[in-house]
């Protein structure tokens, strides 16, 4: 297949983002948006808007039927469904293979794979990737016995979990059977599943991922991103490489990444997720996202790779255009999200209207966004504005730019978390590098 | 074709070298200015031109507009903590939080309100009793929308 006219099938900032890439290509853009969005950014960029939808995300963004519908009806050879939303959806990759249209992503095998996360746990084993301690449970008994083989305390997470719901820390017995209940009803009402799994609860980890790329036969890694800057499970900086991380246990992540990519015969953009523990210095496989990931551009900073543009060709179905060999690594980069939400009032979302938006601009800063004056963030989607990504020869010159990077930028009508990354990033926990997942919420607040 | 980083870089590039501080390009695209922010580097102000291609119906997204109606002498009214859509149940499927002739307490949740992907409960404010439900389930309310009325005891 060579693919002239692409159906995006997101909104924000992944849209104008593949929008970028498709100019450069030479493919024509075709926006799938909800009513809340034919006047975006994305919708001004694009080549061509088809309207899916009312606002509400299971109405537009999440309506499988809509989108494919769209894609035939707007003669497009592909379908991109960039990040969250449809984007590892089995239903959506079935409905695209059903009416002749590539679904730029894995096989609909690979999602359901590692969309379940036993199932994704199971093929690491198999694999041979370390996983923590742990396995499913379905009552107080098993999840006793289990205990007692791995060991206190606990963490019981939701199978079809995600974003931290379902989750509980365990660390004395007495709680095991509250707790586990109330875990399961939590799991049940925000997943639809019931069912739990249980893993021993590492105290101090960091949350280091592996970029990989699979054409169906062959795997290779573009490197690790450390994303351990985290608040409520959600990321708010990243950077690549880890800082602070001993050679070989990130050579052995790599190694592992690829060993489970080259086990599911993967093919497209994915991203391996691992734990790593800081006191035992050992890692653990986490889950995989089968997608682009909101922070791969600090990856494209460091390998000069177009990560999209490599997507599209292996669902053109070309076999990788890069060898591990000639994926070279220099520099550094970090990304920092600015949402929009009030950092000074526990992160309270904060939609409305912009009445201004500069940003930095310059060597070695990239910024990914969908606003500009005027735009409208309504509040049906995520507070995602824009991705400020600052590169430099090595970590400290990376901060600095960042630093001068942040301070450019201002973006008024709506409130954002600019402040909060400027604080953070001038905070010598962080300029050390390698904090733990729960150094966010643990810092004191410089205001 | 729009302008890509890249391009951006390089107009910078040849600015560097110049005596300009400021730089507006307009195409029939977008419009881009350029400034020099000191010694600290230059800040980008884009702006698209609105799109041509949009073959899109005018949004009709779900806002009830009759929800903003006056206040009612006795009554006290119940606004949203903030932008978004409005639930009366804690999940579909569910028995509503309050039905009209619910009594309920200061900190009772009588509905919640999706905004940007977080749930934020709605509660009375005051104790009383349900006497009208003004916004329907699943559309959007704004700040000053009334969602429901009370009548103190």
């Amino acid at each position: 297949v060579i693919i002239r006219r692409l159906l995006i099938a997101n909104r924000g900032e992944i849209a104008a983002r593949i929008i970028r890439t498709c100019q450069q290509l030479g493919i024509e853009t075709v926006l799938a948006a909800s009513e809340a969005d034919v006047d975006s950014v994305p919708a001004r960029l694009a080549d061509h808007t088809v309207c899916i939808g009312p606002a509400p995300s299971p109405s537009s963004y999440l309506n499988t039927q809509a989108i494919v519908a769209a894609a035939v009806a707007a003669g497009a050879q592909a379908i991109h469904p960039g990040y969250g939303f449809l984007s590892e959806n089995a239903v959506l990759a079935r409905g695209c293979r059903a009416a002749g249209v590539v679904f730029i992503g894995p096989t609909e095998e690979q999602l359901l794979a590692v969309g379940d996360k036993l199932e994704a746990r199971r093929h690491a084993v198999a694999a041979g990737l370390p996983v923590v301690p742990g396995g499913p449970v379905s009552s107080v008994e098993e999840a006793r016995a289990l205990a007692e083989r791995i060991g206190w305390p606990l963490l019981i997470k939701a199978v079809g979990g995600g974003g931290g719901r379902g989750m509980k820390q365990v660390h004395e017995a007495a709680q095991l059977g509250e707790l586990l209940e109330l875990a399961m009803a939590e799991a049940n009402t925000a997943f639809g599943d019931a069912r739990v799994y249980v893993e021993r609860y590492v105290a101090s980890g960091r949350h280091i991922e592996v970029q990989l790329l699979g054409d169906g036969a062959n795997v290779i890694h573009f490197g690790d991103r450390d994303c351990s800057i985290q608040r409520r499970y959600q990321k708010l900086i990243e950077e690549a490489p880890a800082p602070v991380l001993a050679s070989d246990l990130r050579a052995r992540m790599h190694t592992a990444a690829v060993s489970f990519g080259r086990h599911l015969r993967y093919r497209g953009a994915g991203t391996v997720e691992f734990l790593v523990d800081t006191e035992r210095q050992e890692f653990y496989f986490l889950e995989m996202n089968a997608r682009i990931q909101v922070e791969h551009p600090v990856t494209e900073a460091i390998t000069g790779v177009d990560l999209v543009a490599e997507q599209i060709a292996i669902a053109e179905g070309q076999p990788l255009r890069l060898t591990q060999e000639r994926v070279a690594f220099s520099g550094h980069a970090i990304e920092c999200r600015i949402n929009a939400e009030d950092a000074t009032r526990d992160f309270r979302p904060s939609p409305g209207t912009i009445t201004a938006a500069l940003f930095p601009a310059g060597p070695g800063i990239r910024v990914d966004t969908h606003i500009e004056q005027g735009s409208r963030v309504p509040p049906f989607y995520d507070s995602l504005l824009a991705k400020i990504i600052t590169y430099a020869p090595d970590r400290a010159s990376c901060l600095a730019l960042l630093q001068s990077a942040l301070a450019n930028c201002r973006i008024e009508g709506v409130k954002t978390n600019l402040d909060m990354h400027a604080a953070l990033i001038a905070e010598p926990g962080f300029r050390r590098g390698g904090v733990d997942t729960s150094y966010f919420s643990r810092r004191i607040p410089t205001r | 074709m729009n302008l890509t980083n890249d391009d951006v870089q390089e107009i910078l590039r040849l600015l560097d070298a110049s005596s300009f501080d400021e730089l507006h390009l307009a195409t029939d695209r977008f419009k881009l200015t350029l400034r020099r922010s000191g010694a600290s580097g230059w800040t980008q102000q884009m702006q698209t031109a609105a799109g041509t291609a949009a073959d899109a119906s005018t949004p009709s997204t779900p806002s009830a507009a009759a929800v903003r109606t006056p206040s009612v002498a006795g009554l006290i009214d119940v606004h949203p903590p903030i932008i978004g859509t409005f639930y009366r149940a804690p999940k579909p499927g569910a028995a509503p939080f309050v039905e009209v002739g619910s009594t309920v307490q200061k900190d009772t949740i009588v509905g919640i309100v999706e905004t940007m992907k977080l749930m934020n409960s709605v509660y009375a404010g005051v104790a009383g009793v349900v006497v009208e439900i003004c916004a329907a389930n699943g559309h959007l309310v704004e700040q000053d929308h009334v969602l429901m009325r009370l009548r103190a005891p």
